[in-house]
Parts: C-alpha cells; structure tokens; sequence
C-alpha cells in the first residue's frame, strides 16, 4: 500500500519498535555486563572482605556462592535489567517519536537514551548513590529502599516535565532558549528535591574512601555503558525500521522507476 | 536579537516522522510497563525492604548486579 503524497505516513507499529527496545536493551545489557565483571566485581570483593573482617555477627550458611553470585547471578541482574529498561524507554521513545522536535529516528533514540540515563539513573544516584556490600545498615533497608525509589520517581517526573515545559516554551522562546529554559527548571527541581530530601549517608567507621568512590564510579560507569549502547543499538535498529518509509515517501510520487538503488 | 530558531515547519531536508498516536501506544504501555516493572522489582529490590517471596535466594542471586546498578541492597 502506497501512501498517497498528503497523508501522514503510516505510524510506526508499537510492537516493533518495543520488540527492538528490549533486544538492544539485552545488547547493552551484555556490554554492562562484561563491565561489571571486569570493573566491579574487585571492589565488591574488596567490600565484602571489609563487611567480614569488621561484622560482629557470623555471616551463617552462604546460599548462593561468590563465584556463582559474581557470574550467573551478576548477568542475571543486569541483563534482565536491561531488557526491562529497554522495553520502558521503547515505550517512552514512541512516545517522543515525531513529539520532541523535528528529530529523525536515530537522533530522537539518542535523545531518550540520554532522557532514561539521566532521569533513571544520574538524578537518583546523586542524591542515593549506589553503595557496596558493608555500607548501609541493614535495620534502615526499609527507608532508604523507600526513598531511592521515591527519588526515581520523582526524577522521572521532573524530566518529563521539563521536556513538556520546553516544547510548550519553544514557540514563544526558539528551541534553543526553550531548551535552555526548561533545563535550568528541571536543575532547580531537582536541586529543591535533594535540599528537602533526608541524606542517606551511612558509611561506617574506617571504610577505605577509595574503595566507595571506584565502586561508585563502577557503577556509574556501568550504567553509562548500558544507556550509550541501548541508545546506539535501539538507534540503529529504529532507523532501519522507521526510516525506508520516511526516505522513500517523498520520491513515491515521482516514481516511475521500479528499481532501488543499493549500496 | 541574533536567535535564529528555524520554525518548525521550514527544513524540507529531514522528513518529518510521523508521531504514534497514544491511543495505540496506551495498551502496550500498561501491559508490558506493568510488566517490565515487575522485572525491575525483583532485580532491584524484592527480599530487601519487601518480600513477595520468603527466604532470601533472590536476594543472594542478584546480590552483585543489586549493588553495582545502584539499587540500595541491605
């Protein structure tokens, strides 16, 4: 079916594009993977020895192993993860998709690769970064649980509400002040949300602060790997989808010629 | 004013895409939002604060990949 020259042409399917997120999502959850392995696993090893030298109770029975913990459970984690995220930003990209600005399918999938990194992981993790095994005192689970989750919500929702304020900004301001405008809200937003929040800091005695900041930075910089190759992959795999149609729509009119051009 | 802002109609070189209409969005996004957020609850938190499951074996096996995605563990 061909789209005649003035109707819109035929929107993307939901599934397709869904079914692509949660593929580049276990992409970029392979590559976070070997990345945690290599990068994080020493240091929650090292945090590990810290917690059993200094524990005052036994550690009792070991229902999983370290080795089986640091390699089937580690990819478990992260690759279902993965999935779980890419499917989620898949949705939110169908969303965006044609809404954000004059966009193509691989720029808008870069964008929503920097919005999830940023609203998912960035905001919360400045607030309640990502501890190793010792830090955190097993009795406040409950309200540090509570709150980590309060704080990515809260962050999804300030993002998506800068990205509202600025398209509806962008008519009066040009995108670019527009942008401008609803970043430094969303900066104000969030820095009102980390002032009022309660901190969440509990590192005990004596735990080497190298050892805090490489994990902390092995987290971050898993994350980094998983949202940059989620956005690369899904990227990808949307274009080709999305835009033969965006490509050949224009030419359909003129189309006489039968034959393709390859390469 | 030196702001050029290219109104939204003018680039002719990039094709517009075409938005999905929400209402076709809006069946999948409960559907497998709900679900892909159950996938994140046992990843990131189930047997922690909350336990749908008794025990701690879900806890123990994704321990690792808890701590280093940023999830608070115990």
């Amino acid at each position: 079916m061909n789209a005649a020259p003035h109707s819109p042409p035929p929107a993307a399917s939901v599934r397709a594009l869904l079914v692509r997120g949660m593929l580049a999502g276990l992409a970029a959850g392979v590559l976070a993977l070997i990345t945690a392995y290599l990068m994080g696993e020493r240091h929650v090893d090292a945090a590990i020895a810290f917690e059993e030298a200094h524990s005052h109770e036994h550690g009792g029975e070991e229902l999983v192993s370290r080795t089986m913990q640091a390699t089937g459970g580690l990819a478990t984690g992260v690759l279902v993860y993965g999935v779980a995220l890419g499917g989620i930003a898949a949705l939110a990209y169908c969303v965006a998709l044609g809404r954000v600005g004059r966009f193509g399918p691989r720029a808008t999938a870069a964008l929503t690769g920097l919005g999830g990194f940023v609203a998912v992981f960035l905001v919360p993790f400045l607030k309640y970064p990502a501890n190793p095994p010792a830090v955190g005192d097993p009795d406040t689970i409950g309200q540090r649980t509570a709150l980590f989750f309060l704080m990515v919500a809260l962050s999804v929702l300030l993002c998506v509400a800068a990205v509202i304020l600025g398209r509806r900004l962008a008519p009066r301001l040009g995108n670019w002040y527009a942008t401008v405008a609803a970043g430094a809200a969303l900066a104000v937003a969030v820095g009102l949300a980390f002032a009022f929040l309660p901190s969440g800091e509990n590192v005990p005695e004596g735990f080497p602060a190298t050892l805090l900041w490489q994990f902390r930075l092995d987290s971050l910089t898993i994350e980094c790997v998983l949202w940059t190759g989620y956005a690369l992959v899904f990227g990808e795999l949307a274009e080709r989808l999305l835009a033969p149609r965006a490509v050949t729509a224009p030419a359909a009119p003129a189309a006489g010629s039968a034959t393709t051009p390859t390469g | 004013m030196a702001q050029s802002a290219a109104p939204a109609t003018s680039n002719p070189a990039l094709p517009e895409v075409a938005p999905i209409s929400l209402k076709a969005i809006a069946p999948w996004a409960v559907f497998t939002g709900i679900l892909m957020l159950v996938l994140l609850y046992f990843v990131g938190a189930e047997q922690g604060a909350t336990s749908l499951i008794s025990g701690e074996a879900v806890h123990e096996w994704v321990h690792d990949g808890r701590h280093l995605l940023g999830f608070p563990c115990h």
